[in-house]
């Protein structure tokens, strides 16, 4: 939120907002998952989503980037529309080249971290600005290290991912989305797979992120990072928003009585 | 735990393995003896034949034939096992097919046919249908019978490789086609950089058994007719001297070699493409930091008594559980 009025400087017109879901759905099968979502994204917001299993928050998570096809509605990031083209009112599927642009930008992090075991720390965080950007080895490498040093692994860049820890992984696998200098990014569920002791190490990178004005999805289960960090939270439940708002305030008093039941269980 | 005294222990005793041994042993050493006085092996046809020119040449033609027509099976075979993981019905319907005929059928059984390809067919045109071809070829003068032999063996053995590179593709996690697809990368440059490496390590054990197991087959290539391959040769020549059991031995002897040969390259690709998954640390051993404040937390294995063997740790390797 912070960070909206400062990006807004270049351009014309109005700035579109980072993402924009309007009516969104995912069916798979005759199984609706999401039922017309509708949400609203700002520039250097950090946006948590929680909700129960089965309720769509990844799902939704994973339409984002195209990684899903949306069923219905629009779906746009940076005013870009996700997964179409249109022309002459009329929607054409993208080819997979250009949907791979779409989604350099678009940074994700993943439940289970799916680095890539045989590649090192270091190796994983080049893979995509050497291959996709064709950045120069050198530069490469130098971003690659201030990377990982940003998330407190600079000792760590010549291990592979089964020498280290979940907490560990997880900041490397951050570190590589954060290697194609995303406009967004999409952590779902990023603590689910750790051990207690080491989701503190994860969401502490995650808050210096969200400090740095990088505008942010969350799928969370962690209610005291959404209270402490989150400009908004959603909850979703069944495939639908049932509530949104200030993350204190919908914490404290939840206005719908699904979320109130759910809140009951995880708080 | 450090104030403890190692434990001095007896160490547990073996004694049947040693008997056992013992026993094998002597088998073996009573068989030998046995062996080299026996008139029908007839050692000295062996020393005779085993370098003779003819047998040498033999033997430089099965591994060609074996080297070239595993080259061809295994990019056919990619290419087929890419194609059945397609989403395209037409594509993976065709590579069914192929896999269907090729598979179905005795690899003897196709050879013979390559052999009758050019009474089939005896002038291959290359162009559009119903026009004039651009090229046309006597197929008798152009695909000689080391030709036919090569393709006969590839696009059998393509089959049998389409199924082990298929396995060893659908071997890798999902999520790391995702992390790939996510990060903004191509599907050739997922699959050569991140599928594919580490299938490898599924792919390489069954296709060194596919290696060696086309050096055998290619003893079959007298279907063709092509008679120049190690067993064929041997044969042909114990026909003249009637003396086969030493001509086996010769053939033996040199297909043992082969596989010997193949066996080391094998080692040594399976554990360059083991990276991340073995025991190994950090490769640079005096700059890697051990000591400072996280150690790394998945290793359970420290070595406590002896130190441990440099090349091949048992299977309990961390890295198992690090990789699910």
């Amino acid at each position: 939120m912070n960070a909206s009025e400062a990006t807004g400087a270049s351009g014309h017109g109005p700035i579109p907002p980072m993402v924009l879901a309007e009516g969104v759905s995912k069916s798979f099968g005759s199984n609706e998952v999401l039922k017309g979502i509708a949400l609203e994204v700002k520039r250097g917001e950090v946006l948590c989503l929680v909700g129960p299993s089965g309720s769509g928050k990844s799902t939704f998570l994973r339409c984002i980037n195209h990684l899903e096809v949306v069923s219905a509605g629009r779906l746009s990031v940076d005013g870009e529309l996700i997964g179409y083209r249109e022309a002459n009112g009329k929607l054409y599927e993208l080819r997979p080249r250009e949907a791979a642009r779409q989604r350099r930008d678009i940074g994700m992090v993943f439940q289970r971290f799916n680095l890539f075991p045989h590649m090192t720390a270091m190796q994983n965080v080049m893979e995509a600005p050497l291959r996709v950007k064709g950045e120069n080895k050198a530069l490469a490498e130098q971003k690659a290290r201030d990377l990982l040093d940003r998330v407190g692994l600079a000792d760590r860049e010549d291990y592979f991912p089964a020498h280290l820890s979940g907490g560990q992984q997880q900041r490397v696998a951050i570190a590589r989305a954060l290697a194609m200098e995303p406009k967004l990014m999409l952590f779902d569920e990023p603590t689910s797979a750790l051990d207690p002791e080491l989701v503190g190490e994860v969401l502490d990178v995650m808050k210096g992120l969200a400090a740095d004005g990088m505008t942010m999805i969350v799928v969370t289960h962690e209610m005291g990072f959404a209270r402490e960090v989150a400009d908004s939270l959603v909850f979703m439940d069944a495939g639908v928003v049932v509530e949104t708002g200030d993350p204190a305030e919908v914490l404290a008093n939840p206005q719908h009585q699904r979320t109130r039941a759910f809140f009951s269980k995880v708080l | 735990m450090s104030s403890e005294s190692p434990i001095q222990a007896i160490r547990l005793r073996h004694p049947w393995r040693n008997v056992f041994a013992v026993v094998l042993i002597a088998g073996a050493a009573l068989f030998i003896l046995d062996a080299a006085g026996r008139p029908a092996y007839d050692w000295p046809a062996v020393a005779k034949y085993v370098f003779d020119r003819r047998i040498t040449q033999a033997a430089v033609n099965t591994l060609q034939l074996t080297v070239y027509s595993m080259i061809i099976a295994i990019v056919l075979g990619v290419i087929l096992a890419i194609m059945r993981l397609s989403p395209n019905p037409v594509v993976k319907s065709v590579a069914w097919f192929y896999l269907w005929v090729f598979r179905g059928t005795p690899v003897y059984v196709q050879l013979v046919f390559w052999g009758l390809l050019s009474i089939i067919y005896q002038s291959i045109d290359i162009g559009i249908p119903f026009m004039e071809p651009f090229y046309s070829f006597q197929t008798n003068a152009a695909l000689n019978t080391f030709t036919l032999a090569i393709i006969g063996l590839a696009l059998n053995e393509a089959a049998y490789m389409a199924e082990i590179v298929r396995a060893g593709l659908l071997s890798v996690d999902r999520g790391q086609e995702e992390a790939a697809t996510a990060l903004g990368m191509g599907w050739i440059q997922t699959m050569r950089r991140v599928i594919v490496p580490q299938a490898m390590r599924i792919i390489i054990p069954p296709t060194g058994n596919e290696v060696i197991s086309m050096l055998k087959t290619t003893s079959l290539v007298t279907a063709v007719p092509y008679s120049f391959d190690l067993y064929t040769r041997s044969r042909d020549i114990s026909a003249e001297t009637f003396n086969p059991i030493p001509m086996l031995i010769v053939a033996s002897l040199w297909y043992l070699l082969f596989t010997s040969i193949l066996m080391v390259g094998q080692h040594f690709l399976e554990k360059r493409f083991a990276r991340g998954v073995g025991d190994r640390r950090p490769d640079k051993k005096g700059s890697a930091p051990t000591g400072t404040g996280a150690v790394p937390l998945v290793t359970g294995t420290q070595p406590t008594v002896v130190a441990p063997t440099q090349t091949e740790n048992p299977p309990s390797s961390p890295g198992r559980e690090g990789t699910r």
